[in-house]
């Protein structure tokens, strides 16, 4: 008797989101089975990868992750060239650090402006980020979707507290809203209602579900996607039927594990490649449970993550 | 796993003689199947009904027990796919993979890191599990000898690798009091490894070509016997193994199909010549449904995150998200202890008291109810604020445990240090900390040593 490998069917299946305008396009999300599982169901868009930028120089990055970008940190276009045409970045994201209202506070139209020139310069679709603060964030993503009207960028972080101001500005001008929500199957999906009663189409809304690194809340985030998935494809919840993101360098290189040399932490080993590992193996994690577009920031642990993600699905 | 009460009743004598101590058999039945009776109690229960009793309520996913004493571990027993569900079990091994052919300096020192690889973290001591040894010249004297040397170097685990029966029954032998698991039986030396395995009394693995011959292989050691198993589907490609593990779980657990319900071992040093991707492999496995994980060797910088990776993986996903009110002593802290404050979202707090924790300066750290919500986003909502931690910090009680009147506020709070201040009264002086946790140890032992 040969054995018959059992399978798993679903009904339901995660919504196509296309980020980008032209031939400056990617498609997120479209999967109807579980992170992997090929034999179960399609894949016809794997988990992409956008590499960092960010719009002043960071103050205290660990060393490892500073050097592939020591000659661009100070001018954020050459930054985001450099992660483009060096490192393969399938995507650009633009942390608007500097609006930060307790720190350098700059405006809205300022950020705006270096958004559209970064934008115009690469070859791959741009993703803007505030600078976590609500209020301001709202301001600054509506003067962004303004400046770049068209582009059909991946604009955010939409969270409750602004979702109306992001959301519309989104929707007058052509962009794609990302989400995010306290790590919480319910509270995600109160937010993509939200957003689709205010008139944001769903297949324009891209999920971050909070994201916490190896060692530092990783299981919660996991567990929490799994079951986002399992709810969008089994229970064909079409609520849930986006593609997740993760913004997840900023997580893993603040952990000591990825910054504190050997001779602060003496069992910790190698630096230079421990923290590239930490960011690897936190991306592995978020392939696994469901992630469809990882903000990362070191080109070897990208490659190391691409690598994984070609093996799982395509068997290079 | 388990049968009903009804479905356990029917197979007992129903005479009511009450010897199991039970006034019917049914009650006894009921009993059983909460798990609160031993079956051994009826005396009078057919070896039939035993049988299929035993085999109804083993796990799916049989657990097997590797090395001895303290250094003894189980894998398997896995209940559920996803764990959300419920804890996973059974956390898989980690083993270092030795050979025949290397040299003694080298088998000393992949032996030493074996012995000593251990990191702290939250409480708990993470380490690694077994020696993986691997007869690669063929010879079985030189495993043999390999194999003595290794006992005489570390109490752990062994794994001992070979295809020749030879060269598995001379290293077995001497292991076999370490319970160690004889890898592998395969379609051509099966009947003599499996007798081999019955005979020392030792847990054996199934090596095969694909899913459809390790079933095949799991049949014929069960046939003769041997109940504890372990299994290698033989895949040594990323896409093909993952695929494997998958059925291999959902084929035991929702099936209970029993040729595919042993742990599996993998073999993440056979897959790539590059250390990075070899722990990425294995991180992969830990997470999809892995018993047992060989690797090349135990470098600190991949074993940190990999038995974090772990320890991530199988924690309780019950654990909730919100901590408790209340005062944290971190390194046993003391009356003139530095105090910080904090909120109650987990992750904040798991964050916050492991770097105080990595400080090593002795702290008390008071976590305020914010109804679970991030420094940030807590004083936004206006629940991290002034008039709301002044009466929460008196009320806690920290002013009888120290006796100075410092008090550390988070960075990213900074604006609301003077009103607190006032709101606090008395001698308290508020203290501005860091804005991101990861600078925290520096932070402290400076502030620790200014006194
Ligand atoms: S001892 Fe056995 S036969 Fe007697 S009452 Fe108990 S279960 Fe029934």
């Amino acid at each position: 008797m040969a054995f018959t490998p059992p399978l798993e069917k679903y009904a339901g299946k995660i919504r196509e989101v296309v980020i980008g305008k032209g031939d400056k396009v990617v498609k997120l999300g479209g999967h109807n089975a579980m992170p992997g599982c090929i034999f179960d169901g399609d894949f016809p868009n794997l988990p992409k990868i956008a590499l960092e930028v960010f719009d002043s120089a960071p103050e205290d990055w660990a060393p490892e992750a500073i050097k592939p970008y020591e000659d661009v940190v100070n001018d954020p276009v050459a930054w985001a060239k450099k992660a483009v045409d060096v490192y393969n970045a399938e995507l650009v994201c633009l942390h608007l650090k500097s609006t930060d209202p307790n720190g350098e506070n700059v405006g809205a139209d300022e950020a705006a402006q270096l958004a559209k020139k970064v934008s115009d310069s690469i070859s791959v679709p741009l993703i803007v980020l505030g600078s976590g603060n609500a209020e301001k964030d709202g301001e600054v993503a509506a003067k962004v979707c303004e400046v770049c009207a068209g582009q059909n960028l991946l604009v955010g972080l939409a969270v409750e507290d602004n979702y109306k101001k992001i959301g519309a500005a989104a929707i007058g001008y052509g962009h794609c809203v990302a989400a995010q929500s306290p790590i919480d199957v319910n509270l995600a999906k109160q937010l993509n209602i939200l957003l689709d009663n205010l008139g944001v189409p769903l297949d324009k809304i891209v999920m971050e579900p909070s994201t916490g690194a190896l060692g530092y809340g990783i299981e919660y985030t996991y567990s929490v996607m799994e079951r986002i998935e399992l709810a969008a494809l089994s229970q064909n919840d079409d609520k849930m039927q986006l593609p997740i993101m993760n913004i997840m360098a900023v997580e893993t290189w603040k952990t000591r594990e990825a910054k504190l040399d050997v001779d602060a932490e003496p069992t910790f080993g190698d630096l230079s490649k421990r923290g590239i590992l930490w960011e690897a193996m936190t991306a592995v994690d978020l392939i696994l449970s469901g992630t469809s577009l990882l903000i990362m920031r070191h080109p070897e642990a990208v490659r190391l993550t691409k690598e994984i993600i070609e093996e799982l699905y395509l068997g290079k | 796993m388990g049968l009903t009460g009804i479905q356990i009743y029917k197979l007992l004598p129903k005479t009511n003689c009450k010897e199991c101590g039970e006034p019917t058999c049914l009650a006894f039945a009921m009993k059983l199947a909460a798990g609160k009776a031993e079956l051994a109690k009826c005396p009078y229960v057919s070896d039939e009904a035993k049988e299929q009793l035993s085999e109804a309520s083993a796990p799916p996913i049989r657990g097997i027990t590797l090395g001895t004493g303290e250094n003894a571990f189980k894998i398997g027993e896995e209940v559920v796919l996803y764990r959300h569900e419920k804890t996973f079990v059974n956390q898989p091994g980690y083993g270092i993979l030795i050979t025949d052919t290397m040299d003694d300096t080298e088998v000393e020192a992949k032996i030493k890191r074996l012995n000593e690889m251990f990191f702290e973290r939250v409480g708990l001591t993470l380490t690694a599990d077994f020696a993986a040894l691997k007869n690669e010249s063929g010879d079985p004297s030189k495993f043999e000898s390999l194999t003595q040397k290794v006992m005489g170097l570390t109490q752990k685990a062994l794994v001992l690798i070979s295809e020749n029966v030879d060269a598995l029954s001379a290293a077995g032998k001497v292991a076999k009091d370490r319970r160690p698991l004889l890898y592998a039986a395969t379609k051509e030396n099966a009947d003599q490894v499996g007798a081999l395995a019955k005979e020392l009394g030792v847990p054996v693995a199934a090596k095969a070509n694909g899913l459809d011959e390790l079933i095949e292989l799991s049949e014929k050691l069960t046939s003769i016997g041997l109940k504890d198993i372990v299994l290698d589907p033989g895949n040594r490609k990323l896409k093909d193994l993952y695929a494997d593990l998958h059925f291999h779980r959902r084929a035991a657990l929702k099936d209970k199909f029993k040729p595919l319900g042993f742990p599996f071992i993998t073999f993440p040093n056979e897959m790539t010549d590059d250390p990075m991707k070899e722990a990425l492999y294995a991180a992969i496995f830990v997470a999809k449904y892995a018993g047992l994980i060989v690797l090349s060797d135990l470098d600190a910088h991949r074993m940190l995150p990999l038995t974090v990776q772990r320890l991530n993986i199988y924690t309780d996903p019950q654990r909730p998200m919100i901590m408790e009110q209340g005062i944290y002593e971190i390194n046993k802290p003391d009356k003139s202890s530095p105090v910080l404050l904090t909120t109650n979202f987990a992750l904040t707090y798991f964050i916050v008291s492991a770097e105080i924790e990595a400080s090593r300066v002795p702290s008390w750290l008071l976590v305020m109810d914010t109804e679970g919500l991030s420094v940030l986003t807590a004083w936004s909502a206006g629940k991290f604020v002034a008039d709301a931690i002044a009466p929460f910090v008196k009320k806690s009680g920290i002013e009888e445990k120290v006796d100075h009147r410092n008090i550390i506020i988070p960075g990213y709070v900074a604006q609301i240090s003077g009103e607190l201040e006032e709101e606090l009264g008395g001698d308290w002086k508020v203290v501005l900390g860091t804005r991101e946790a990861s600078d925290i140890p520096a932070f402290l032992r400076t502030y620790a040593s200014k006194g």
